[in-house]
């Protein structure tokens, strides 16, 4: 890593060990426009925005030169302005420009940036071909029509998630992004994870909406709707408000639903206590029957795709735990089915969740019953927010409600699971034997948290020691399924998130770099600092479910056994 | 037709490379030389074969002008539309030989699988422009009528590529 003094417009700025003058740019303090920079994906060149002009007046990006020692460099002449406005005039001229009805409307970098270059004139014609877009996603719509060919999804979707389900095709004006053979989403291995569209600069890739079916829902005075809240996104919804990443603000999200005229609003928290009782005894179950090892957790449905559509060898050592969500879902809707009974009143079920691979989980087959499905709508943090600015709620200023009963209990436990490591976690504090505040201690040092990519824990419940892994981001988890193919790692316990951070980090979280999510897993580690409740088996509602609504069917509403029709 | 492909050839030309994945075009023209075009079937194959992700593939396919996606017919006539070829009319011949196989810019190949029309940058024999190619045989100093009769020629048999 190289180290030095370089001039930035005649400032002296010091560099160690930054991968490129860009970063040094961005240190200095000064905001270099870019489309397809992104920290922590390869660095690709592709938009050049971020040209410098260097002391010979040669132009260079500077995403792509290494910064060097008495370097001078300057980041806004006259030359490099006239450059970026005809580079933004070009990107617009081949551009739909429905600004004020693209979904990504205000939130979308090429508007930021043409307003901000004030660009008032586009003088070339546009002569594209229009294209089709791709609904056949669950979780994501595709505009091809607003891509502007930075690469951020193929680059995402192949270096983080491992995919490579999109890539560019054919060349030179003819360059699309696409998948294989220009086949719809529906027919590749996409799982759905969104985090192309996380990514997107432009509306190109966007998430699928529900916002509209959820009003109407909300608005008919003959249903019963009820909300389910993820973990992850009390901690992260306040940044769509001007409020701080990891500040737990899961009291005014209670209020906001309760003044949009949502009926009931539950914590999934409690989901995942359902989850950490399922999988634990699961585990001790495989423990005695001698496996499959290493089970795998199923919460996160992008793994669970993958392993169906890729690996699936390992379907059987899938957890068969149905996800907190669904677990939770199909625990609402056959409380909910007695209370229709009496008042007529049908039962809606509304997931808020942090993720888009959660809309496919929904709509599956498998969580179908008697043609319903246990959840009807998932809405991101990003559509919650949407629906809240509609309304009108001055979010900020909003006084905390506390979640209703009887499904608003959560335990401490059950909060982490928004973050990698937090199932884990949970599952380990199910299984040890102690229940007192040292043993907490030593599992929250045991190496399951942080945002390392890859996390081993050695931990011993009863006589034995077991192995566990924490692995967060798909391409990692595949990278590590390669080492336990060819034996050089073996794992008893193997907890996979498909997004980096685990569900802090998913695509339907107000986009988010590294910080961020170190923030919001903060946020979650502080809830379950000040929960009285510390382990799942202590949450009062879970024996009262267990002997109540649960009774009967418990493996039925909890238990699911994927990739049983192929 | 696709189902009836022979992936014991795509086995081979994958092995011959060490199913090395910086390789691919290598492979990739090895193939179309084997099948005559790119079968998608194929390309899953040594998708799969390499380890990359087939929209890789299908990127990398897509990126030459060389490579086909699609069958190409018994013979490939190339049309050279180079600067020299261009000045010397190549085009009126291009039209003459679409009209006489009922083809266009979206369709290359006729339907009994016969003739593909193509252009071509350059083929480096601009000393006997305007030129075509039929398979890997050059024809020079071409017009419309000479490409008609040579046409009929290939019809009949009389020439052969």
């Amino acid at each position: 890593m190289s180290k030095g003094i370089m001039y930035i417009d005649g400032k002296r700025v010091a560099f160690d060990g930054e991968k490129n003058v860009l970063a040094v740019i961005r240190k200095a303090g000064i905001e270099i426009p870019t489309f397809c920079y992104y920290s922590e994906l390869s660095v690709y060149g592709a938009c050049r925005m971020c040209v410098v002009e260097n002391e010979r007046g040669g132009i260079e990006a500077s995403c792509s030169m290494q910064p060097r020692d008495g370097m001078k460099i300057r980041t806004n002449t006259a030359r490099l302005q006239k450059h970026r406005k005809m580079i933004l005039e070009l990107l617009l001229a081949a551009h739909c420009r429905d600004c004020t009805v693209c979904e990504k409307n205000g939130r979308c970098k090429l508007q930021e940036l043409a307003l901000q270059y004030g660009i008032r004139n586009i003088r070339f014609q546009d002569t594209r071909e229009k294209f089709e877009l791709d609904k056949t996603s669950p979780s994501i719509l595709r505009d091809p029509n607003k891509c502007i060919l930075c690469g951020d999804c193929v680059r995402v979707c192949e270096e983080v998630q491992g995919m490579g389900v999109i890539d560019f095709a054919y060349r030179g004006s003819k360059l699309q992004i696409m998948p294989a053979f220009n086949r719809k989403l529906s027919d590749t291995d996409c799982i759905g994870c969104g985090q192309c569209a996380a990514v997107c600069p432009t509306g190109a890739i966007t998430i699928r909406g529900d916002i509209g079916r959820a009003w109407k829902a909300i608005q008919d005075p003959t249903k019963r709707v009820i909300v389910q809240v993820a973990p992850a996104v009390r901690v992260a919804i306040g940044e769509e408000f001007g409020m701080e990443a990891g500040e737990n603000t899961m009291g005014k999200l209670v209020a906001a639903l309760k003044m949009m005229g949502v009926d009931e609003v539950f914590d999934t928290t409690l989901g995942a206590d359902l989850t950490v009782m399922e999988e634990a005894s699961e585990f001790l179950k495989r423990l005695e029957n001698g496996g499959p090892f290493p089970m795998f957790t199923s919460c996160c449905p992008a793994w669970v795709r993958y392993v169906e559509s890729r690996n699936t060898k390992y379907l059987p050592n899938v957890s068969t735990c149905k996800s907190p969500m669904e677990m939770f879902g199909a625990t609402l809707k056959a409380h909910y089915k007695t209370m229709e009974a009496v008042d007529g009143k049908g039962a809606v079920v509304i997931a808020i969740m942090p993720c888009t691979a959660k809309k496919g989980e929904a709509q599956r087959e498998e969580f179908k019953r008697d043609g319903l499905n246990d959840i009807d709508y998932v809405l991101t943090t990003q559509e919650i927010s949407t629906m809240i600015k509609e309304n009108g709620i001055v979010f900020k200023d909003l006084e905390s409600e506390a979640t209703d009963m009887p499904f608003g209990l959560g335990s401490g436990a059950g909060v982490i699971f928004g973050t990698t490591g937090g199932v884990a976690e949970a599952v380990i504090r199910r299984c040890s034997a102690e229940k007192n505040t040292n043993m907490l201690r030593e599992i929250e040092f045991c190496g399951v948290r942080g945002m390392d990519f890859v996390k081993e824990a050695t931990v011993t419940v009863g006589e034995k020691e077991l192995k566990i892994a924490v692995v967060h981001g798909l391409k990692n988890a595949q990278d590590l399924l390669k080492k336990i193919d060819a034996g050089e790692v073996s794992y008893d316990l193997v907890e996979v998130m498909a997004c980096w951070g685990g569900c802090i980090g998913g695509a339907g979280q107000p986009t988010g770099r590294f910080d961020q999510r170190k923030a919001r897993a903060q946020g979650l580690y502080d809830a379950d600092q000040l929960s009285q409740i510390k382990r799942s088996e202590e949450n009062p509602m879970i024996m009262a479910l267990y002997n109540g609504v649960l009774k009967k069917n418990r493996h039925e509403l909890l238990h699911v056994h994927y990739g049983k029709q192929d | 037709m696709e189902n009836q492909l022979n992936f014991e050839k795509a086995e081979e030309i994958l092995n011959a490379y060490g199913r090395q994945p910086s390789s691919l075009i290598a492979i990739m023209q090895d193939i179309q030389s084997e099948y005559r075009y790119l079968p998608q079937s194929i390309l899953e194959y040594i998708a799969a074969g390499l380890d990359i992700s087939i929209a890789k593939v299908f990127s990398v396919a897509t990126f030459y002008e060389n490579f086909s996606l699609e069958p190409k017919g018994k013979y490939v006539i190339r049309i050279c539309d180079g600067t020299a070829c261009h000045v010397r009319k190549s085009i009126p011949i291009l039209e003459a030989l679409r009209e006489e196989l009922g083809l266009s810019a979206k369709k290359h190949t006729t339907d009994d699988m016969m003739f593909t029309v193509e252009t071509v940058s350059c083929l480096g024999a601009c000393g006997l422009a305007p030129v075509l190619t039929v398979n890997d045989k050059v024809h020079s100093t071409m017009t419309p009528d000479k490409a008609i009769a040579l046409l009929n020629d290939l019809k009949e048999g009389k020439e052969d590529a």
